[in-house]
């Protein structure tokens, strides 16, 4: 059953952009304390979302919306179902306490106001991607999270650092949009259905369709950038160039899972088949054994857990794709714990970056006593990320493991995979956790201190979230698991899954994953060491590949620039115009089109013929001028003949513009001409004469050829008829090509006019440039470029 | 081609060529004519007064840049298409207004308004052209 509750909905979504609007000045008036105003948007959507959680609940679904072009069928339309209203909660709770940690954690930066304003705007985003119903709605919110999420990433804009990573972020993640673009049309191309909700109701024609492996491809390149799946992970770690804020918000909780977002929301109609339950998991399972090798290299604290999320989204899309239904709950319950313990990480990570100045664990120790909060929230957060109890991490794990654990070769492979991933990630998260707290207190650490509740607030709410969430497991499931999963599976399903011990198979592949880290966990500096040494064998990355392929792309255009702009006029004449000539008569020959030869008129009046002999004149003294002015008048007197012949044939505004064309193009040539300082006369050798002679003859025949076709053509009065009729009556003008040109073609003439005034704007400047340097135009040729 | 004779008739013809060149545009609608011809009528007039009496009279006697003309042309054609949204027809639509002057009534239209956009924006883009050609580096 479809309930419609349009109006309020459409308002909590547009909501984000228009804080935005009044953030800098908000910041402005209250400084770092406009925080706590801008809080109130998130958190009165999420209070908006909230009120569907029964709905929902009870299999029910939301939509909503506005059309916006019925012509193509596209709308301005929303679906909420459990997948994304559970989506949207975290998009907004989780931005209520990142707009609050922001506050704390960028306090008296200079551009705050301006960062709000993107954070509000990347949520505003985000949310309208989850749920978004229309595919053209859901495509612009997915490039809008990519450009807001630039900004972010490159918010501090003064370090290169950044902005690379922002650009990074920025081709890969809008690569990927492309893609996504592409799948979404064949999809409404192969189905007609331009909505989600619609389309998962479609039932297999996705799936038996001819297309399926290209429309299959096309949306894992979408997912896969944005997911940051291997081998296109590097952007994700070199976006930790944000302020943490950003890391906290769109690459643990957010953004990087619209990827996976996708594969979920359709996992109904593309899932299911073999190509998606071989390719999902490959993927997923070497992203998540990679990521994790990669974070146990780092020292740095966010890079860690920059890493951890590249191995927590392997894992998603890995569970994603594996086809049992547990597995599908399992995802769906890992995503909801990644998003709550991540997202602590990332701002414990930024407190103590904030606060003890340095986020290099060899280089951190003994907080324990001074930051009593923050390390509680992030010990909290590291035993979920671990998966141990009583945290939401565990429950999320079991269901792991009851999902996996199959026999069969396959099923096996995954859960080692699955149990190597883990151990590592509780290695990381409790290195993480704990080196920075324990221990002995380093000296330089001595003026550390306890963040502002702006900054503890955030992740003591999400540790304390993760708690209750695997306490009240039967709530949490009624409310986020069971809907979520029933939608991304595509039936209903229930999960029963508590803190209450259960023995069987995952309970002890869980033991095995702790006895695992471990071990791993007391030889993490060993690892890391022995990971440094394959990294520096390997020698070359990703990361480095992205740089040799944006260098190889802008050599690869400065090439082709090179070759078909080589700054020659002539040459671009010649090219033009031997392609105007072999247009207009090759297929006129080809297709046997050739014009009857013109019958002679039996009697022109004389004054015709003498007009038409002054054209005649006109050219043929251009031919035989002896200097170019000479040559461009002579143009100008066939012109005028041309003119004459108009007004005798009963177009005298055609005539009438004739004429003044034709001044103005002679002063304008005859002015070009003296600017130029050319030789007065013409010097070409003997064979270029006849080449360019040969062009000159071959275009005018064709344009001989092609009027004769025309004319000889049956004439169609329709328009011409349509137009003597209404000219006078429908819009008060006699002269009906006026008319034509200013009411019945009007909205043709305000486009010339507008190109009229750009071409001029451009031969200005091309005039100035020539006038201020007495460079040729053509000195930005491509090899002096790269030569600078 | 600064000719005693050339350049003191210039200015005579110049304003006799744009008072002609409104001349055309205004009776446009209804006889041969128009915002077109009427802007290259004008954009020849000064294009005659600057090959004659070289180009700072002309910029002078301008006064706007003349590609800030076409920018105002453009402008009013944009705006004289815009106005017919608030009468809820299409865009471009035209609107007829007839005002009593002087015992006579004169038809003002979008569409003449739009005509006068035409105009400026010929005139403007195509004596910037040419002034900025006939310019010297002396001058």
């Amino acid at each position: 059953m479809d309930s419609v509750t349009p109006s309020t909905t459409f308002l909590v979504l547009l909501l984000p952009f228009f804080a935005a609007l009044f953030a800098p000045l908000l910041t402005r008036v209250f400084k770092h304390n406009a925080a706590w105003i801008l809080a109130l948007v998130p958190a009165v959507m999420v209070w908006h979302f909230a009120g569907f959680l029964g709905e929902i609940a009870d299999s029910e679904v939301v939509t909503g919306g506005y059309r916006w072009i019925p012509a193509f069928n596209v709308n301005f339309s929303w679906y909420l179902d459990g997948l994304s209203l559970t989506f949207a909660l975290l998009i907004c709770g989780i931005g209520t306490l990142i707009v609050l940690y922001s506050g704390g954690y960028l306090k008296g930066h200079e551009h705050l106001g301006r960062f709000f304003s993107f954070i509000l705007m990347f949520m505003g985003s985000m949310l309208g991607l989850v749920v978004s119903d229309s595919f053209l709605m859901f495509f612009v919110f997915w490039e809008l999270t990519s450009i807001t999420s630039f900004l972010l990433i490159g918010f501090d804009h003064k370090r290169e650092a950044s902005r690379r990573a922002a650009l990074q972020a920025l081709v890969v993640t809008g690569g990927g949009g492309l893609f996504l673009l592409a799948g979404l049309l064949m999809i409404w191309n192969i189905t007609g259905i331009s909505e989600m909700s619609l389309l998962l109701r479609s039932g297999d024609i996705l799936v038996n369709s001819p297309f399926y492996i290209a429309v299959f491809v096309l949306v894992l390149g979408g997912a896969f950038t944005k997911s940051a799946q291997f081998p296109l992970h590097f952007w994700l770690p070199n976006a930790m160039e944000a302020p943490t804020p950003v890391s906290a918000y769109l690459h643990s909780a957010t953004m990087v899972k619209a990827g996976v977002y996708l594969l979920m929301r359709l996992n109904p109609v593309l899932g299911d088949t073999v190509a998606w339950e071989t390719v999902l998991p490959i993927f997923g399972g070497t992203t998540l054994i990679v990521g994790t090798l990669l974070a146990i290299r780092q020292t740095d604290l966010k890079l860690m857990l920059a890493y951890t999320t590249v191995s927590s989204l392997g894992l998603l899309v890995m569970l994603t794709g594996f086809g049992s239904e547990k597995a599908v709950s399992a995802a769906v319950m890992y995503l909801v714990a990644h998003s709550l313990f991540k997202g602590a990480l990332f701002m414990v990570a930024g407190i103590i970056d904030h606060e003890a100045g340095t986020r290099d664990v060899t280089r951190l120790g003994g907080l324990m006593s001074v930051m009593p909060i923050t390390f509680g929230a992030a010990i909290a957060s590291a035993i979920s990320m671990a998966g141990l109890p009583p945290f939401f991490g565990f429950l999320a794990k079991e269901e792991i493991y009851y999902g996996l654990a199959h026999p069969g070769f396959w099923p096996v492979l995954l859960t080692v995979v699955a149990i190597v991933g883990n151990g590592l990630m509780f290695v990381i998260g409790f290195a993480v956790a704990l080196k920075p707290f324990l221990g002995p207190k380093k000296p330089e650490l001595q003026h550390a201190h306890e963040g502002p509740v702006l900054l503890w607030l955030g992740p003591a709410t999400l540790a304390v979230f993760s708690l209750l969430t695997a306490l009240f497991s039967g709530v949490s499931h009624r409310f986020i698991t069971n809907p979520m999963s029933s939608a991304v599976e595509g039936e209903p399903l229930n999960v029963t899954i508590s803190l209450i011990p259960h023995i069987g198979l995952p309970l002890l592949l869980s033991a095995v994953t702790i006895g695992f880290g471990i071990i791993a966990y007391r030889n993490v500096d060993r690892l890391r060491a022995a990971m440094a040494n394959l990294l520096a064998a390997i020698g070359w990355g990703p990361d480095q590949g992205f740089d040799q392929f944006i260098r190889g792309l802008v050599r690869g255009s400065f090439h082709l620039t090179r070759l078909t702009q080589p700054g020659r006029l002539d040459l671009y004449m010649k090219a033009t115009f031997i392609l105007v000539a072999v247009c207009i008569i090759v297929p006129m020959v080809y297709f046997d089109e050739l014009p009857a030869f013109p019958q002679w008129p039996s009697d022109p009046p004389f004054y015709e013929l003498i007009i038409m002999a002054i054209a005649a004149i006109g050219l043929l003294s251009v031919l035989y001028a002896e200097n170019r002015l000479t040559a461009i008048v002579s143009l100008g007197i066939q012109g005028f003949a041309v003119a004459l012949l108009f007004m005798l044939f009963g177009a005298p505004d055609l005539s009438f513009t004739q004429f003044m064309v034709e001044t103005l193009s002679v002063v304008i040539l005859a002015l070009v001409m003296t600017r130029l300082r050319l030789t007065p006369t013409d010097r070409r050798p003997m064979g270029r004469t006849i080449l360019d002679l040969s062009i000159a003859v071959a275009c005018g025949i064709g344009f001989v050829l092609l009027l004769l076709s025309v004319t000889q053509l049956p004439f169609d009065s329709t328009l011409s008829e349509f137009f003597t009729r209404y000219s006078l009556s429908i819009a008060h003008g006699a002269n009906i090509v006026n008319v034509i040109l200013v009411d019945f073609r009007g909205t043709d003439t305000w486009g010339e006019i507008a190109v009229v005034m750009v071409a001029g704007l451009a031969i200005l400047s091309l005039i100035r440039i020539r006038a201020r340097s007495n460079h040729a135009i053509a000195s930005n040729d491509p090899s002096e470029e790269e030569g600078r | 081609m600064r000719t005693l004779i050339f350049s003191t008739v210039a200015p005579y013809l110049t304003s006799l060529m744009v008072v002609f060149s409104i001349f055309v545009l205004l009776r446009g609608h209804n006889e041969p004519g128009g915002g077109f011809i009427g802007g290259l009528i004008a954009a020849s007039a000064f294009a005659i007064y600057g090959i004659a009496c070289g180009v700072s009279p002309v910029r002078r006697a301008l006064y706007f840049h003349p590609m800030g003309l076409a920018g105002f042309g453009l402008l009013v054609g944009t705006l004289a298409g815009v106005l017919s949204v608030f009468f809820g027809v299409p865009f471009m639509t035209g609107l007829w207004a007839y005002v009593p002057l002087f015992g006579d009534t004169v038809a003002l239209s979008t569409v003449l308004m739009f005509d006068i956009g035409v105009y400026f924006v010929v005139v403007g883009s195509i004596t910037s052209i040419a002034l900025a050609l006939e310019e010297r580096p002396s001058d």
